[in-house]
């Protein structure tokens, strides 16, 4: 009994304190709360509902009975998603324009960054105001495409790779982190130790640089998964395009897709048409979906120190 | 070691003082002339300059020679001469987009949506960021977090597909909805005063999220010590908010409303083009669409440059313009 009494006063003063929060504040709470419950809703409610039109069979789709709940469940659509040559081929493209893109854009950045964190780098700011001089005014779509076209890049996959392959944004987080997070004690040491500064770069610096290259690489693997606009303009060969603009081609424009087609045939492709797109969009969505939990981290990451360096 | 040149620019990372070594010879690095800097500094990092000139070769290939090629604005351009050969015009192709009655149509488009985007875009993460800061951590803020952050991770293509597949008239939930409300099936993007809200809040929807988590690590920042005080001088929750939180995020939200400002006239292409149809271009016919449509599929290359060069430069003045208010508001620039 006297433990349970000597505890008591000890449980309740939390309590105690919370229930002195005025009236007027826990009100705003609730809104608050509910505001929130609204947004998430907002925010969820699109994505569940395609989701479970993909999962639904086409004729539920058709006439409209889907919500938020698979209807007369069936793969149906995934099936005809996943052989469709077109689509697997625009997978395939987007895959090599991702890693390529990545690898090539990382190695660039840094390739800038790092020089310019060294602060006896000389010419560090004319140089620095010079790429942030590219965010503010850029030389346009035509007299780039000029320029692509110039050198010969137009309607190959290099199009796609080069000439946005350094973000000024990613420059200024890979320069911050080099100058911030990595000791000056360090580079001096590997001075005293007769590296290069190439050498200190790759042995010293770069295995202590991960988190930045997981940053980097998640950014820049991101934006060439998603973007379009590079692929509408600079490519006209169908073999090279990335699924982006296969997609689009399906999705928005509704073209059909190549290869000759009995009736019947066309007849079940119409039918599946409406649920085809709810499935596309998922399966283009999946690799970075996969990839969210690393990238939702490591984004936030990557936002902090623009933020702060703003 | 250390150079004592003042920074012309106020770069990010120029203010960072541990890394600085505290000794500074500074009546010596002072008569040091550029020039000898300029050669220790190579003897130093000659490794690091051949390894920057690749990147310093790509910003000068792909950003700083499409911005000479902008000379074809003043030019009737020839393909076969070249942008340095072809003819001299003048100002013959500004003339002539300035009395095109269509040029106004295309401002007018362009900056409402701007208008528009920036006034629904830039308030609602701040809100949101304020809502999420007033909860305990748990997993009803941690599951609001997650899921309003994932939008920006879809691409454009699928945003306006599922906007398309949403809003459908004939099977789309959104119409389903409204048929319970005896409002009949809407072609919302049929009808082009739907565009621009369709527009302004598929973007809401896809990055209020991200731009929330800025103003989230910027809330986390303010000294706990503030709010005690606060709460102890009986301030309520709307006025802790109003006069800790907010003041606390205002750096933040003035950069952050900068560079919308700066992106205004930017303005997506992607998502315009893909929303566009015939019967909605009257009012999604925006700058970045109109010289896409010149430059690219009429070809007319001097023309569609000298769009685009309006187009940068209306933007670059924007960006100043505001810049320049909010440092004398605030005292706070991009440049401080």
């Amino acid at each position: 009994m006297t433990t349970t009494l000597a505890s008591k006063p000890r449980r309740t003063r939390p309590a105690a304190a919370k229930v002195r929060e005025p009236l007027g504040d826990r009100m705003v709470l609730i809104v608050v709360k509910l505001m929130l419950a609204v947004t998430l809703a907002l925010v969820l409610l699109p994505l569940i509902y395609i989701v479970a039109s993909s999962l639904s069979s086409p004729a539920a789709v058709n006439s409209g009975r889907v919500r938020f709940w698979p209807v007369e469940f069936s793969l149906e659509a995934y099936q005809s998603v996943l052989s469709n040559s077109e689509i697997l081929q625009g997978y395939y493209n987007s895959l090599i324009y991702a890693v390529a893109g990545t690898l090539i854009s990382v190695t660039l950045t840094v390739a800038i960054a790092y020089p310019l964190s060294r602060k006896t780098f000389f010419g560090r700011n004319v140089l620095m105001t010079l790429l942030i001089f590219t965010m503010l005014f850029s030389g346009g779509l035509i007299p780039t495409y000029m320029v692509v076209q110039d050198i010969g890049l137009l309607d190959t996959r290099w199009a796609l790779l080069l000439p946005n392959a350094i973000g000024v944004w990613q420059v200024i987080i890979a320069r911050t982190f080099f100058a911030n997070s990595i000791p000056e004690e360090l580079y001096e040491a590997s001075m005293l130790d007769g590296a290069s500064g190439l050498r200190t770069l790759w042995s010293v610096v770069l295995p202590l640089s991960k988190p930045l290259l997981a940053v980097l690489a998640l950014m820049y693997t991101v934006f060439q998964w998603n973007t379009y606009f590079d692929a509408l303009v600079y490519l006209k060969d169908p073999d090279l395009f990335p699924l982006q603009i296969v997609l689009r081609n399906i999705l928005i424009l509704n073209t059909p897709r190549t290869g000759a087609v009995d009736l019947a045939q066309q007849m079940h492709q119409i039918q599946l048409a409406n649920v085809l797109r709810y499935a596309l969009i998922v399966v283009s969505s999946l690799p970075v979906l996969i990839m969210y939990p690393f990238i939702a981290r490591h984004f936030t990451k990557g936002a902090m120190v623009g933020a702060v360096k703003g | 070691m250390s150079t004592t040149t003042p920074h012309p620019v106020r770069s990010p990372s120029a203010n960072e003082g541990p890394a600085r070594p505290p000794r500074r010879p500074a009546a010596a690095a002072r008569r040091r002339s550029r020039w000898s800097e300029a050669k220790k500094s190579w003897r130093l990092h000659w490794q690091l300059y051949l390894l920057a000139s690749v990147p310093i070769a790509y910003f000068i290939i792909f950003k700083y020679i499409p911005m000479a090629f902008n000379v074809i604005a003043f030019k009737d351009y020839s393909p076969v001469l070249g942008p340095w050969a072809s003819d001299w015009v003048g100002l013959q192709n500004f003339e002539r987009l300035f009395s095109n009655p269509v040029f106004v149509d295309l401002l007018k488009n362009t900056l409402i949506l701007a208008f528009y985007l920036v006034l629904a875009s830039f308030p609602i993460p701040i809100l949101l960021a304020l809502a999420l800061n007033e909860i305990r951590n748990g997993w009803f803020k941690r599951t609001v977090q997650m899921v309003t952050y994932a939008p920006y991770f879809i691409s454009t293509v699928v945003v306006v597909s599922m906007t398309i597949l949403v809003l459908s008239p004939r099977i789309g939930i959104v119409n389903e909805g409204l048929k319970l409300f005896g409002i009949g099936p809407i072609d919302f993007l049929g009808e082009q005063d739907f565009f621009r809200h369709i527009y302004v809040w598929t973007d809401v929807w896809q990055t209020a999220g991200y731009g929330a988590v800025i103003y989230l690590a910027a809330l986390a920042g303010i000294d706990p010590a503030l709010h005690e005080a606060a709460k102890i001088d009986g301030a309520t929750r709307l006025q802790r908010i109003r006069y800790v939180d907010l003041p606390g995020i205002m750096p933040t939200a003035v950069i952050m409303l900068i560079l919308a400002v700066g992106n205004m006239m930017a303005i997506g292409f992607e998502k315009a083009y893909l929303l566009q149809n015939n019967l909605n271009l009257a009012q999604s016919e925006i700058i970045p669409t109109y010289v896409y449509k010149t430059g690219l599929i009429n070809a007319d290359f001097s023309m569609a440059s000298a769009v685009g060069l309006f187009n940068s430069v209306v933007n670059l003045c924007l960006l100043l313009v505001v810049n320049f208010a909010a440092k004398r508001i605030t005292g706070r620039g991009l440049w401080r």
